[in-house]
């Protein structure tokens, strides 16, 4: 991103609520796309079934991609999330695609862009960005797979940090303006991804703002590893991020308490994009757009949020209600924070 | 001032560092990782703030032992609350440990020794992994020992690091070397001094940076004499902390307090930390000897409460639910008072409220209140006489703010809920009429007219009491009430109560209530001068939902019945043997073992029935909920010992194994082995959820009886079947602390009596499956694991997700004769009495699961009533809640 892209940006999110995408699993399961589908022409031949690996999607069926994009940007999204959420070497081996990673970022981050750039021409007063998703993995870096021996690990940090970078530098091959390392259930994945992306900008010489967004795993109000929100903020702050946040978790109404409590200690700029409610019997999620929005108008009518979005189970009609809903406010002011050596183990040390 | 009183100093334990615990090494050494991490458990009881983990030992890999021990700490939620400190010698190590913690730590240390290029190399890898560093006092020269030398290197680190690094100032913590004093080697003497002075023009200097000191390497020269060890200690720590020492490695356990020291010792030690005397060693040596081997300390009782005023005395009582002296404070301030209505108006409703105020913002819990509630009760209970003398007297009344009647409905015997509602609204100055459970509808309503209460409260746990509610609902209309309803209990929902019960009650309105927390505030409002006003705001807000819910019904597909059979659970019979029970016919447990049982208990649901949310252990460390829930679980372990030993509950239980096949979707039970005479049919129900798949595999649209072996295999299956109770006597105990004003205890023994219930049910199932039907006879698991459902089979419950028709339970307790064996009945919405009680069905197969029915449609509903021998509306009826339609 160029210099000028960032100043806009920065210039964006001072003035007003900035609206990113929502859920891109869930609108790609409208198109019921099977076996072949996913394959394309490009994998047909591969030796195992790819049905499922929504991020091939962007080499096999990039016009779904684009137009996903696209309807998300036609409802007002400033900010577009690339479809790379399993997109580490890590991830694909699920599919033994290791060595598709690198590939896949590059061209999920260039469909992203080339959907963002039409529509910022075609709203030049609007801006569009494009942020490179970074998701978790399917690992945990901290806690064991194995109950009868809690000190095991299936993955390593290093193993992490090699993985992140390729991926880093795929998506800014393709483009993108924004890092975004999201859906963090286990902290110490997310630093692994924090150094290997700032080990990438060392590499190609450039720096981008990057986003963090935590998830909440239950109503404890922790993630999965354990850590209280506040105790995430300072395990993350040495980033020095652009934002941080939470999303996915349960819906917009139950993580607020943890949206109040980051942002009341952030320092920097605080983004949300919560489920469309819990997930039903069925596993469904089904708040309404109107339902969604309206707990996501209180957040900003108390100013707690700069970003906002969706995640599981939203689509544009739920991104249009919430940057309706929203409109009407203006963004959350960055408190005061005094200055403190801020250490955290599953919970927030303070001291000085 | 003493030490602990210093909010700005803190602790770093240092139990678990193998160059300063030879009893830590040792234990590493041995790769009894076990007991070593109880050491880091025990510092962090003790109060240590940060841990701090060193394994630089020669003959130890360091990096493996850093590696292996930070990761079993990550596992143990009551450790790692707290952030680690990271020490060693060796940046490898260093590195090593960084990689292993999800915490923001602190690294110790890295300094200027090996130049300025490799510190900063260091700093900026430190930054990456985001941790805070201790800076020492050493560089090219050597470890700095005065003042200017320790100075003048922090001074340079400082600005190398926030210069070149942009490092934070704050996350710099400089240790200027502590050494040790009084070792007899004159130069020796002034260290203390040099150390506190550095820390001084640190602190003036260099802004935002800590100080910190490995603090035991003080005492070195009086290793073997832990009591003078921890004077010198306190004594360093008075002057130093003064000075701007903020962090300290110290044995958080084993610190003594300042003003605990002896005087002469004192002095004594206070002369050799600042060299006030040439001789100052010598004579702390000659002292020392008098306390070789002495130590350990109390604690007092705090008691100074009791000096405020009589008001203040009261409120504390009630918000720290503390009885011993509110008699006599309620004397006293019955005494200063015109009237006894008086004190109960003015200084206890003046507490109860801080205790709803307290409550109200999330800073008291729930068992807190309740124990407010007990206190207040003692109180009061301490007035009547004297209000009943003043009454007869003049013949006036005490006014209330309203009077509300609660019941449980009829069919459904569970209360608890019910009775926090009740104690949080009395609480509040509400009169409560509890008319307990299974209350028919006549019954309340008469009530009600003839206590002309202002509200009522109807509760319900099983699914059948909805119904119940909506018929309660449609009496009140009919007999032109026109006072609120108030809805709360397990099953009920706001989008029940809106669908359902709101159209049945015109002339006033119903409202749900989510939790006890909430009680007070809906019921004051509802009764409040604008009370029309928030019942009309109900009114719109339940008629979206409603409209809402009726929108979203018809978007959800489902199968027909005949395409979710064929997407039945594949349990792959042509490789399964099912295995033949011990028995065939049912086996009884009568007055079992309280204590056996009691350790199966999961008490995470203990939590949530006092709406405490979070997981147990990890809820007792919770920086909200912590205190709260330790208090509460001490006085659950108290009670629950008493009642082990007092015996206050008796458990039965019944269990039963029969040849069983499946027919279609339901499961047939035979009386014998020849599998020619039929003794009873279970009928399941069928997901009719339309799958979409995701991951290339379909998920099967399950019933319980794809579980069981079809007749066409030819294959011997056999089902099973318990119903077990932990609350015969429970009634009678509930009764006992009613009638004593003790709510808390009434509750708390319904809330033990439900959880023993399940642990019994729990410890029965891995019986049946390691012996009495021994499909699984080598299991070997963990509470924890058999908590978490780890185990091969399941045993539902009729009226639960996978079986939701509660009427199935007449059929398993008839084949169990459960009322005679275990002293279990059923009502006639088939909930089960006592209420601590469990049932369900016994099912082996290694591929059985858990999973919700979920809504089903008409086509499964016919064809159910067809196969129970029910017409379509009775089936309707019993299923109403799963009804993916609206029967006509």
């Amino acid at each position: 991103m160029s210099l000028d892209r960032i100043e806009k940006f920065k210039a964006a999110v001072k003035e007003r609520i900035l609206i990113m995408d929502g859920a891109m699993g869930t609108m790609i399961q409208r198109y019921k796309l099977d076996e072949a589908g996913y394959r394309g022409t490009e994998y047909a031949k591969w030796n195992q079934d790819v049905k499922g690996n929504n991020d091939l999607l962007s080499i096999t069926q990039p016009h779904i991609i684009k137009e996903i994009h696209s309807q998300y940007l036609e409802v007002g999204a400033d900010i577009i999330g690339t479809n790379t959420f399993n997109a580490t070497t890590i991830s694909m081996a699920d599919y033994s695609m290791e060595s598709e990673a690198y590939k896949i970022n590059v061209a999920a981050a260039k469909i992203a862009r080339e959907t963002a750039d039409e529509w910022e021409a075609k709203t030049p007063e609007k801006p569009r960005f494009v942020a490179g998703a970074v998701g978790p993995t399917n690992r945990t870096a901290s806690i064991s797979p194995d109950v009868n021996n809690p000190g095991y690990r299936n993955v390593t940090f290093d193993e992490l940090v090699e993985a992140y970078k390729s991926q880093t530098k795929g998506l800014i091959e393709g483009g993108v303006d924004i890092i975004i390392i999201e859906t963090i259930f286990d902290t110490l994945n997310a630093k692994a991804a924090g150094f290997a992306v700032l080990s990438a900008f060392k590499e190609v010489g450039r720096e981008l703002p990057v986003m963090i967004s935590g998830t909440i795993t239950d109503l404890s109000g922790r993630n999965l590893s354990g850590q209280t929100p506040e105790a995430f903020y300072n395990s993350m702050s040495h980033l020095n991020p652009f934002s941080i946040g939470l999303n996915c978790s349960f819906g917009a109404e139950h993580l607020r308490p943890a949206m109040q409590e980051i942002s009341a200690v952030s320092n920097v700029y605080v983004s949300a994009y919560p489920n469309a409610g819990l997930p039903n019997e069925m596993g469904e999620y089904d708040e309404t757009p109107e339902e969604m929005a309206g707990k996501i108008e209180g957040w900003a009518k108390d100013g707690l949020i700069n970003l906002i979005g969706g995640c599981c189970g939203s689509t544009p009609e739920h991104i249009a209600a919430i940057a309706k809903a929203v409109a009407p406010y203006p963004p959350r002011q960055i408190p005061e924070v005094p200055v403190k050596m801020r250490l955290s183990g599953l919970e927030p040390f303070i001291h000085g | 001032m003493t030490n602990q009183a210093s909010t700005s100093f803190i602790n770093i334990g240092e139990r678990t560092n193998v160059t300063g615990s030879a009893k830590f090494r040792k234990l590493i050494e041995q790769d009894d990782y076990d007991a070593a991490l109880t050491v880091a458990r025990q510092q962090v009881e003790n109060g240590a703030q940060i841990i701090d983990v060193n394994m630089d030992e020669g003959l130890l890999d360091s990096e493996k032992a850093m590696q292996t021990f930070l990761n079993l700490l990550a596992a143990e939620p009551d450790i790692s609350r707290v952030p680690i400190m990271i020490d060693s010698s060796k940046w490898s190590v260093i590195e090593t440990g960084l990689k292993c913690v999800q915490g923001k730590s602190i690294v110790n240390s890295i300094s200027l020794k090996e130049g300025e290029e490799q510190f900063l190399e260091q700093a900026e890898k430190i930054r990456l992994y985001g941790a805070a560093t201790v800076v020492m006092a050493f560089d090219e020269e050597g470890q700095a020992d005065i003042a200017d030398r320790k100075y003048e290197i922090c001074e340079r680190a400082y600005k190398l690091l926030t210069e070149k690094l942009n490092f934070p100032p704050q996350d710099i913590i400089f240790d200027p070397n502590v050494f040790a004093v009084a070792t007899g080697i004159e130069e020796h003497n002034n260290y203390a001094i040099e150390f506190i002075e550095a820390t001084k023009r640190i602190r003036e200097n260099l802004p935002h940076a800590h100080v910190s000191g490995g603090i035991s390497n003080l005492s070195f020269s009086f290793r073997g004499n832990n009591f003078v060890r921890e004077a010198m200690h306190s004594v360093f720590l008075f002057h130093a902390i003064k000075a701007g020492l903020d962090m300290g490695i110290v044995n958080a356990g084993q610190l003594m307090v300042y003003d605990d020291i002896p005087a002469e010792l004192k002095e004594q030690v206070e002369d050799v930390i600042l060299n006030r005397r040439d001789d100052a060693t010598d004579r702390l040596l000659d002292a020392a000897e008098a306390f070789k081997g002495e130590g350990g300390k109390k604690q007092k009782q705090d008691l100074t409460w009791r000096e405020g005023t009589v008001q203040e005395r009261i409120t504390h009582g009630l918000v720290h639910g503390i009885s011993t002296f509110i008699t006599e404070d309620t004397e006293e301030a019955r005494q200063n008072a015109e009237r006894p209505l008086h004190v109960i108006e003015g200084p206890l409703m003046d507490g109860m409220n801080v205790v709803g105020d307290l409550f109200g913002s999330g800073k008291m819990f729930l068992p807190q209140v309740v124990k407010s509630a007990r206190v207040m009760k003692q109180a009061v209970a301490h007035l009547m006489p004297f209000m009943e003398e003043e009454k007869a007297a003049s013949g006036e009344a005490q006014e209330s703010n309203g009077k509300i009647l609660m019941a449980t409905v009829k069919g459904d015997v569970h209360d608890i809920g019910k009775n926090i509602v009740g104690v949080v609204l009395q609480c509040n100055n509400y009169e409560v009429v509890d008319m307990g459970v299974m209350v028919p509808a006549q019954s309340i309503l008469e009530k009600a007219r003839e206590e002309n209460v202002d509200v009522i409260g109807l509760s319900g746990l099983i699914t059948p009491s909805l119904d119940e509610m909506v018929n309660v609902a449609s009496e009140m209309e009919r007999l032109e009430f026109d006072i609120p309803l108030l809805i709360g209990g397990a099953t009920t929902s706001r989008i029940h109560t809106a669908v359902k019960i709101d159209p049945s009650y015109k002339k006033d309105q119903a409202v749900y209530v989510t939790d006890a927390s909430r009680a007070v505030g809906v019921v004051s409002k509802l009764l409040s001068a604008e009370g029309a006003n928030y019942k009309q705001e109900i009114k719109e807000s339940y008629k979206t939902i409603a409209e809402k819910h009726l929108a979203s019904q018809q978007n959800k597909r489902r199968l027909s019945i005949e395409k979710a059979r064929e997407n039945a659970h594949n349990a792959e019979w042509e490789t399964t043997k099912p295995t033949k029970p011990t028995f065939i016919g049912t086996k009884t447990f009568t007055d079992f073992d309280l204590a056996k049982i009691a350790e199966f208990i999961d008490w995470t649901p203990f939590f949530a029935t006092w709406e405490m949310n979070g997981q147990y252990p990890r809820i007792l460390n919770d920086d909200k909920l912590g205190e709260a829930a330790t208090n509460l679980f001490n006085d659950a372990q108290t009670m629950l010992k008493k009642m082990i030993e007092e015996k206050w509950v008796t458990a039965n239980g019944v269990i039963g194994f029969w040849p069983a096949n499946s027919v279609g979707d339901d499961i047939v039970l035979y009386e014998d082995e020849e599998r020619d005479t039929q003794k009873a049919t279970f009928h399941s129900l069928r997901q009719q959820i339309a799958r979409e798949s995701t991951s290339g595999k379909l998920r099967a649209n399950a019933a319980l009886s794809d579980f069981i072996a079809p007749k066409d295999t030819g294959l011997e299956d056999y089902i099973g079947g318990f119903a077990v109770t932990a609350g015969i006597g429970e009634d009678i105990k509930a009764k006992e602390f009613d009638d004593a004003g003790d709510d808390y205890s009434k509750i708390m023994v319904s809330a033990l009596s439900d959880r023993l219930a399940e642990a019994f049910a729990e410890y029965m199932h891995l019986q049946v499956r390691k012996d009495y039907w021994g499909y699984a006879s080598d299991e070997t698991m963990s509470n924890e694991e058999i908590i978490a459902e780890k185990y091969q089979g399941i045993r539902p419950a009729p009226g639960y997700p996978a079986q939701p028709d509660h009427t199935e339970k007449e059929t398993l307790f008839n084949l169990l004769d459960a009322e005679n064996q275990a002293g279990i009945e059923l009502t006639e919405s088939y909930a089960m009495w006592p209420g601590a009680a469990v049932s369900g069905l016994y099912f082996s197969h290694p591929s059985s699961y858990y999973f919700g029915v979920g809504k089903i449609e008409k086509d499964q509903v016919e064809d159910y009533a067809k196969r129970k021998g029910w017409s379509l509306e009775t089936a309707e009826k019993w299923l109403s809640p799963i009804l993916n339609y609206i029967p006509e």
